[in-house]
């Protein structure tokens, strides 16, 4: 009784968030239902008993893959008229490829069936089903398994090879030479004769000439010829 | 009365909120006496006496600023996004407090003791990174936002390496239940054979809190106050419990991960007279100390320093220590038997 008022109440939510993901105005909106949406089918997992499966769609789904949606939407410019444009001329495309894929779905689950060997030990009580799980995963169907994480691996690299971009300009910054450094390779302490302003010599401790062959060739622009002003005009003042 | 309790729909609910509130009232005085500590300690560490103006050495400041807190005006930005405005600190409070249903502060004592009790931390501390993105996009100032992108980048990159020292820490354990993983520290802590491990979950739940040195969301000398930077009066007092809530139960996961959570350290006599959760509530004072005595002594990373640490240091490491224990307790033959302790 109460598991199935949690279930029905599950469902609604999730149903209702669904449809709230394609048709909210904002799309800041749209990803927020999204991850209601996830939410309410990692509850539905739980109502099932599937309490790790649960418990991973909120952590990789909720906690990672959504938080990258919502960053990357909420930076977007987007412009909500343009968007909304050619929805009659592509609503009866999208209207069949949802068709197609909802009645494939329908043929493929209504003849579901698993495999006695296989759903033995998920059957299994005295197991967890996490390690009812683990045991599928990685000593039945391991290799498998690798090979999906390849495919996640190739995607990865791929998308870092289309980011990747080494400008001449680019603000990168060498932290191992930024540690190596130390306060002798950069600033000099001054010995001040009495009554002399220290404003005279450049402040009481001034960038060495090193300082700038200390900084990464290319890092914040290029590399001037000659020191800057403000170094230059030091050195002539303290020479 | 028992009858009454585990056997009538009415007197289950009743225990439920009972349990809820036998968690939650303590914590959230824990919380307000945890300012007062912040403020007591830091003082001490740079010589000043800190409050001590209300009751007895300051004892009621913690009050004082509460009521300070509701009775200010609370102020909505115009052109912020009225719902989520609101939402925001809601979510990030509420989230801090539900997560408290499955730390067990002795053996089987705690208001829910499931089998995935660690995913279910790890699922709401990953959710905890929403309150702050939406916190800084609803309010539609760049300030807020700027701070709401370096958090949510700065969580998920820490995330990562937390669950692989969690990973580990699992390795030997067997379950993925919070009263197993106490219990395997029966003989030794896992501070002990996983040190480096310690460490690397100390710093990461220091990111992951938004704690100096990596209080960079916040970054007062650059971005004002970062994503609450709007908010005022309740809406902002809800953030502020929630994340010394979140401070508080981050050093429980510590103590629990690698300090033998409500177990004294050593099984002999008068260590064994003392109460299991009292224990845990030493060792989660200690680490709320660790917290503390870090944010008087190292100034702010920058930005790329604290991503390079999350992704070029502390991921690879795990991930090598993660493979090694693997390694080691397969050829040992140590490795825990699938199905848990229990």
């Amino acid at each position: 009784m109460m598991a199935q008022l949690v279930f029905y109440i599950f469902t609604a939510v999730l149903l209702f968030s669904a449809c709230m993901v394609i048709t909210a105005r904002n799309p800041v909106h749209s990803v927020l239902f999204l991850i209601l949406t996830f939410f309410n089918a990692s509850g539905l997992f739980l109502v099932a008993g599937a309490e790790f499966l649960a418990m991973l769609l909120v952590i990789v789904y909720v906690g990672a893959v959504a938080v990258l949606f919502l960053f990357v939407v909420m930076m977007l410019d987007v412009d909500f008229g343009q968007l909304r444009e050619g929805f009659q001329k592509y609503a009866p495309l999208g209207g069949c490829v949802g068709g197609i894929l909802f009645a494939e779905l329908v043929l493929a689950f209504s003849h579901w069936e698993m495999a006695p060997s296989r759903a033995a030990p998920i059957a299994a009580p005295e197991l967890t089903n996490t390690a009812a799980l683990g045991g599928l995963i990685y000593t039945h169907y391991v290799l498998l398994f690798q090979a999906c994480g390849l495919v996640l691996l190739v995607a990865m690299i791929g998308a870092i090879t289309l980011t990747l971009r080494e400008k001449a300009t680019g603000r990168r910054q060498n932290i191992t030479r930024q540690h190596a450094r130390t306060r002798a390779d950069t600033l000099e302490m001054l010995e001040l004769d009495l009554g002399e302003s220290v404003a005279d010599r450049g402040g009481f401790l001034r960038p060495k000439s090193s300082y700038n062959e200390i900084a990464v060739p290319g890092s914040f622009g290029l590399v001037p010829e000659t020191p800057t002003n403000e170094v230059a005009s030091n050195k002539e003042k303290g020479a | 009365m028992a009858q009454f309790f585990y056997h009538t729909l009415v007197g289950q609910i009743c225990l439920m909120l009972l349990e809820t509130l036998a968690v939650l009232v303590p914590l959230l005085i824990g919380v307000a006496y945890l300012t007062l500590m912040e403020r007591k300690v830091m003082a001490a560490m740079q010589r000043r006496r800190g409050p001590n103006v209300n009751g007895p050495f300051g004892l009621l400041q913690a009050f004082a600023d509460a009521i300070k807190m509701i009775v200010k005006e609370t102020v909505i930005p115009a052109g912020a996004n009225r719902g989520l405005f609101l939402f925001a600190p809601f979510l990030t409070f509420s989230l801090a407090m539900v997560a408290w249903a499955v730390i067990p502060t002795g053996n089987g004592l705690a208001v829910a003791n499931i089998n995935v009790g660690i995913l279910y931390l790890l699922a709401i501390s990953s959710l905890g990174v929403y309150g702050i993105l939406i916190a800084g996009w609803a309010s539609n100032s760049k300030y807020a936002f700027l701070g709401g992108l370096r958090s949510a980048a700065q969580m998920v990159s820490y995330e990562v390496s937390i669950g692989l020292v969690i990973v580990s820490v699992l390795l030997a354990v067997g379950s993925l239940n919070l009263n197993d993983i106490v219990l395997a520290q029966r003989h030794v802590w896992f501070c002990l054979p996983m040190f480096p491990m310690f460490i690397v979950f100390f710093i990461s739940a220091l990111a992951e809190t938004n704690r100096a040195p990596f209080d960079l969301p916040e970054g007062e000398s650059e971005l004002v106050a970062g994503f609450f930077v709007e908010y005022s009066s309740l809406a902002f007092g809800l953030f502020f419990l929630g994340e010394y809530a979140n401070m508080i139960l981050m050093s429980s996961m510590v103590s629990i991960l690698f300090l033998g959570g409500w177990l004294p350290p050593l099984g002999i006599a008068p260590l064994t007279w003392i109460p299991g959760p009292l224990w845990l509530i030493f060792k989660i004072l200690f680490c709320l100390f660790v917290f503390i005595w870090v944010r008087a002594t190292f100034p702010r990373y920058r930005y790329d320093q604290l991503m390079r640490l999350g992704w070029k240091v502390f991921l690879p490491f795990s991930l090598l220590w993660m493979i090694g224990t693997a390694g080691f307790l397969m050829a040992t033959g140590l490795l825990p038997h699938s199905g848990g302790v229990n």
